[in-house]
C-alpha cells in the first residue's frame, strides 16, 4: 500500500515526461523528407509487417515511433476517422490539419489525465498538396504538442545526430533517388561513423503527388529502393537495439536497476533524462537525501512504538535478522510489553528509503 | 475529460469493416438503417437499369447503360452505374439509383477500410461476401421497393482470372460463367451476348462484345438509354486485368459505338450468328 503523497503538479508532468520520451528514444528513427514530387519517409524495420509508415486516407499517411500497440491504435482510429469523414461528407473533406488536431486532443487528454498512462509515441502526419509549398508535415509529440515541420522531420532514437546530418544536406526539390539516398544515409549515420543500412531492412514509402490515382501512398519494395539506391558499398546489420528485444523480456535487455534514478525502470543505453543525484524521486515521500545510497534488504529497524519511547528495543542488535515480513515472531525472547504495532509486510523496509521502484509514474 | 478526444470506439480494437464500425459509432450513415414508411417508395425515385458484364482470358469487363428512369420519365440520360470498388474489382448496380450509389460508397470505403487497417487486401470471394453482406442489410427497404441489385467483377489475383458474382435482393450471392447481365434489359442484353460470346475475345473485343448487348437491350427495352448521338452520351465500360482496373476512356467507346452504330445501319438487329 503506497500512501497518497503530496506531489507537485510540476513534478507529475516531468515524470510523465520523461517516461514518454525514455521509451520514445528506445527505438530506431523515422525520418520524412520533402521532395520535387512529394513526400518521403524512410525508417529502419526489419519487420516486413508490422509497419512504422502507413496510409490514412488519399493523400494523406501517417508514421510513428515508440510503442507498437499504442500508435497502431492511434494509426486504426486515424483510418476510422477519414474513412467516416470522407464518407459523410466527400473525399477531399479529409484533411491533415483534422487529423494532426484530432491525435493532438487525443495525445494531450491521455497525457495530462491522471488515469491513464502516457502514450509513448511520436508521429508524423504529413499530407502531400498539388505542389510543394502546400506539403504539410506535423509532427505531434507525446504530450499533444503539434509542431509544423517543413523541409524533412526526424523523430525516435538518436534524433539530433540524424537531424543534424539532414540539416547540413538537406536541399529543396530534390528528386525521389537522391531524397530516398539522403534519408537512407542519415538513418546510418551515428557520432561513431557511417554504416550502410541493407536494403531489406528499410521501410520507405512515398506520397506521391504525380501519381494518376487518388491514392498517393506508395511503398517502395526492396527490389525497388536498390535499384534506386544503387551502389553504396557492404552492407552492415543494424546493432542490436532495445527495439529489438524478445516481447515479454525487461525493457533494456538489462537487470541492473539504478535506484537513484527514479524514472529509470531498468537503466538501458539511454542516459536518464535528469542528474541521478539531483532529480528528485518521482513521488515525493519523506525521503532522504538522495544521494544516500539505499540501505537495502538491511536488518530493518524494529518499528518503534511512539507511545513507548523509553522502551529498550531488544531485538534489534540478534545477529540473525528477524524477518520483517513476519511480524508475529520478531524474535525469540519476546519482550513483554504492548505488542509492536502492527506493520503492513508490503510496506518499505524503512522509511527513510527513497523508493527504489518508480516503473509507475503515478503516485 | 475533455470531448475533443477521439471516442473511445475509434481506439477499440476489433472490427476492421467500416460499415460494422459504422453501425456501432453513427449507424444514421448506413444506408440500410434508413427508415422508411410503409408502402411501396419504388415509384418515387430513379431506377437504374442495364449492367452487363463479360470475362476474357486475362480480366473482365463490365459495362452500364446511362439511363435513369423514374416511370415513364427519364430522369437523367448520363448517369453512371459502374463504378470501380477497389484497384482489381468493379461494381455496377442496377436498381433505385439513390442507395445504389450510396451503398457503392459504403462498399468501396469498406474494401479500402479493410486494406489500409490490415495491410493487405481481401480475397475476391472475400470482397463479394462484403457486398452480400451489405445487400441483406438493405432487404427491408427492398421490399418496399428500393431493391438493389448489384453486379460485382474483379480480376482474382490467385486463380488469374476475371469473375463475375451476382446478387439478389435477399444478399444471395451467385458467380456466373463467362458472362451476365442485370436490369430491366437484362434478359435482351444477356439473349445477346449468348450469340455474341466467345472465350477467346480479347478485351477489345469483349468491349465491342457488351456494347452490342447494351444496344440489343436498349432496342427492347424503353428504360435502357442506346448510343446518344446527338449528345455523344456513350456507355461507361471498365475493365479488369492483371494490371488493375481501368475505364475505357470515352473516346474509345464513342469509336466503338459508331462502328456498332455503322453496323446496324445495314442490319438493324446486329450481328447474325452461325445457325450451327
Amino acid at each position: 500500500m503506497s500512501m497518497p503523497f503530496y506531489v507537485s503538479p510540476e513534478q507529475l508532468m516531468k515524470d510523465r515526461a520523461d517516461f514518454a520520451r525514455k521509451g520514445i528514444a528506445r527505438g530506431r528513427s523515422v525520418v520524412a523528407v520533402q521532395y520535387a514530387d512529394g513526400i518521403l519517409f524512410a525508417s529502419e524495420n526489419p519487420s516486413q509487417a508490422l509497419h512504422k509508415v502507413s496510409e490514412i486516407y488519399d493523400r494523406i499517411a501517417f508514421a510513428a515511433v515508440g510503442r507498437y500497440n499504442e500508435f497502431e491504435n492511434l494509426r486504426i482510429a486515424g483510418v476510422r476517422l477519414a474513412d467516416m469523414r470522407g464518407y459523410a461528407y466527400d473525399r477531399r473533406d479529409v484533411t491533415g490539419r483534422g487529423l494532426a488536431n484530432a491525435y493532438a486532443q487525443t495525445l494531450g487528454t491521455i497525457f495530462s489525465s491522471g488515469g491513464e498512462k502516457p502514450y509513448e509515441v511520436e508521429i508524423f502526419v504529413a499530407e502531400v498538396g498539388d505542389a510543394p509549398s502546400e506539403d504539410q508535415i506535423y509532427r505531434l509529440t507525446y504530450d499533444g504538442q503539434v509542431a509544423d515541420e517543413h523541409g524533412f522531420a526526424v523523430m525516435g532514437g538518436a534524433t539530433e545526430t540524424v537531424a543534424s546530418y539532414l540539416r547540413e544536406r538537406y536541399a529543396e526539390g530534390a528528386d525521389l533517388q537522391s531524397a530516398l539516398r539522403l534519408a537512407v544515409e542519415a538513418l546510418g549515420h551515428t557520432d561513431a561513423g557511417d554504416r550502410v543500412i541493407p536494403a531489406g531492412d528499410l521501410e520507405v514509402a512515398v506520397l506521391d503527388r504525380t501519381r494518376s490515382q487518388p491514392r498517393k501512398f506508395v511503398r517502395l519494395r526492396a527490389t525497388r529502393l536498390v535499384e534506386l539506391l544503387g551502389e553504396r558499398g557492404p552492407e552492415v546489420e543494424a546493432p542490436s537495439s532495445p527495439e529489438d528485444r524478445q516481447p515479454g523480456s525487461s525493457p533494456a535487455g538489462s537487470a541492473t536497476d539504478d535506484p537513484r534514478d527514479p524514472t529509470d525502470q531498468v537503466s538501458g543505453s539511454v542516459p536518464p533524462l535528469e542528474h541521478p543525484t539531483t532529480g528528485e524521486p518521482p513521488v515525493a515521500p519523506p525521503v532522504a537525501p538522495p544521494t544516500a545510497p539505499p540501505p537495502a534488504r538491511q536488518p530493518p529497524p524494529q518499528p518503534i512504538d511512539p507511545a513507548q519511547p523509553g522502551e529498550p528495543t531488544p531485538p534489534a542488535p540478534q545477529p540473525p535478522p528477524p524477518q520483517p515480513t513476519d511480524p508475529a515472531q520478531p524474535g525469540e525472547p519476546t519482550p513483554p510489553g504492548p505488542p509492536p504495532p502492527l506493520p503492513d509486510p508490503s510496506e518499505p523496509p524503512a522509511p527513510g528509503t527513497p523508493p527504489t521502484d518508480s516503473g509507475d509514474p503515478l503516485p | 475529460m475533455s470531448d475533443s478526444r477521439l471516442p473511445a470506439s475509434f481506439m477499440a480494437p476489433g472490427t476492421s469493416s467500416f460499415a460494422d464500425f459504422l453501425g456501432d459509432h453513427q449507424p444514421d450513415l448506413l444506408p440500410s438503417r434508413r427508415a422508411v414508411p410503409t408502402g411501396n417508395a419504388g415509384d418515387l425515385a430513379p431506377h437504374g437499369t442495364t449492367i452487363v458484364a463479360a470475362t476474357f482470358p486475362g480480366g473482365v469487363v463490365m459495362a452500364g447503360d446511362r439511363r435513369a428512369t423514374m416511370g415513364n420519365v427519364i430522369a437523367q440520360r448520363d448517369i453512371e452505374k459502374v463504378f470501380p470498388a477497389d484497384e482489381f474489382s468493379v461494381v455496377a448496380i442496377a436498381g433505385t439509383a439513390g442507395l445504389a450509389v450510396e451503398m457503392v460508397r459504403l462498399f468501396q470505403t469498406e474494401l479500402e477500410h479493410y486494406e489500409k487497417i490490415e495491410g493487405t487486401t481481401l480475397s475476391m470471394d472475400g470482397k463479394s461476401n462484403r457486398l452480400a453482406a451489405l445487400i441483406r442489410a438493405n432487404l427491408g427497404l427492398a421490399m418496399q421497393g428500393l431493391a438493389v441489385v448489384p453486379l460485382f467483377a474483379g480480376f482474382d489475383l490467385e486463380t488469374e482470372k476475371g469473375r463475375i458474382f451476382s446478387y439478389d435482393v435477399t444478399g444471395g450471392r451467385y458467380e456466373e460463367t463467362a458472362f451476365h447481365s442485370v436490369g430491366s434489359g437484362s434478359l435482351f442484353a444477356r439473349g445477346s451476348l449468348k450469340k455474341l460470346y466467345r472465350d477467346d475475345l480479347t478485351a477489345e473485343e469483349s468491349v465491342m462484345a457488351v456494347v452490342q448487348a447494351l444496344y440489343d437491350a436498349a432496342d427492347d427495352d424503353s428504360a435502357t438509354g442506346g448510343p446518344d448521338l446527338t449528345r455523344r452520351i456513350f456507355p461507361v465500360v471498365h475493365v479488369i486485368t492483371a494490371d488493375g482496373g481501368r475505364r475505357v476512356p470515352d473516346a474509345d467507346v464513342a469509336e466503338i459505338a459508331d462502328r456498332v452504330i455503322t453496323g446496324r445501319m445495314q442490319r438493324p438487329d446486329g450481328p447474325a450468328a452461325e445457325l450451327v
